[in-house]
């Protein structure tokens, strides 16, 4: 049971995500160098 | 099996960064794949990446105060979770492949203390999620905290390339690139006696990944008819598992040696959402 709503719950979080536009700050974020990454700032 | 899985790695590598001309260019890409998390540690400031970490993403998100929790980017991990658990680390995590590549030297080899494997949900608590958050809440403004204070593999994919390509980051270096050197040189040097020490004590996307296994639809099955418990299985796991006792532990990542080396072939692997699915193999 658990196999089947697991991947339903993790659309339903993506979906509600989207409609926060979550994904456009993870875009801001990955379309600039990140310096944390680097080890810059 | 194995020479298939390091054949699969070495795809995923340019799967995750197919764009390899942006290397000698020091761009990163700027399309709108980058809205999309990938299920593999892969850092999205890598020249070559197409698309976004998920740790790096889930940070980000936390560490924005307009949000209070990234339901974006923990969908996606529960996705990745549900269907395939930690074969991700297995197969087609880049930075994985490097620590089992460099364990392959011959060298001294050394064991893991099992009470190490409780850090990475230490870091995956604090690192990941509690400083982006209560930052966001406390300053108005995160800090990505394992991205800037530990992620080995952001220095290796982003840090290195592009502060060798960019001179603007050239003069930026500081005791922060000295800090994220030093640990990824550590990790480097410690994977050549352990096998996959950053995947067993530090990644938090392996903690999360392995609180899936028992549920993933990939998942494996100890035949207990068969199983002669021999502790052939257990004995050979570079990972520090026991297969015939837990075939679904948080720590294997589905690398199928045990499936193979078993003489009674009890274990097997099974995809499918129903527990009583066909087994898809023990070879």
């Amino acid at each position: 049971m658990l196999r089947l709503v697991l991947p339903a719950l993790g659309l339903a979080m993506i979906l509600f995500g989207l409609l926060r536009n979550e994904h456009l700050t993870v875009w801001a974020k990955a379309i600039t160098i990140c310096l944390e990454c680097v080890g810059i700032g | 099996m194995v020479d298939m899985r390091a054949w699969v790695q070495l795809i995923s590598v340019f799967m995750w960064n197919p764009l390899m001309g942006n290397f000698i260019s020091g761009h990163i890409y700027r399309g709108k794949l980058k809205q999309i998390c990938i299920p593999a540690l892969n850092c999205y400031s890598c020249p070559g990446a197409i698309g976004s970490c998920p740790l790096g993403s889930l940070q980000t998100v936390l560490a924005d105060p307009f949000y209070n929790w990234s339901f974006y980017v923990v969908g996606w991990l529960v996705v990745f979770g549900s269907f395939l658990g930690r074969w991700i680390c297995g197969w087609i995590c880049p930075f994985g492949m490097l620590q089992e590549w460099l364990y392959k030297a011959p060298f001294v080899k050394l064991a893991l203390p099992q009470w190490m494997r409780w850090s990475k949900y230490l870091i995956l608590l604090v690192f990941v999620i509690w400083i982006p958050l209560a930052g966001a809440r406390t300053l108005g403004l995160g800090v990505p905290a394992f991205c800037k204070y530990i992620c080995p593999a952001g220095t290796l994919e982003a840090g290195l390339p592009l502060v060798g390509l960019v001179p603007g980051l050239q003069a930026a270096i500081g005791s922060l690139f000295v800090l994220k050197m030093t640990i990824l040189f550590a990790v480097i040097v410690v994977s050549f006696m352990i096998f996959r020490p950053f995947c067993r004590v530090l990644c938090p996307l392996g903690a999360i990944y392995g609180l899936f296994n028992r549920v993933s639809w990939y998942h494996y099955k100890c035949d207990r008819e068969l199983c002669a418990g021999c502790g052939t299985c257990a004995n050979q796991c570079r990972m520090n598992v026991d297969p015939a006792r837990e075939a679904n532990s948080p720590e294997c990542i589905r690398c199928g040696d045990c499936l193979q080396k078993c003489p009674q072939g009890a274990l097997s692997a099974v995809y499918g959402f129903n527990s009583k699915t066909e087994a898809i193999g023990n070879e």
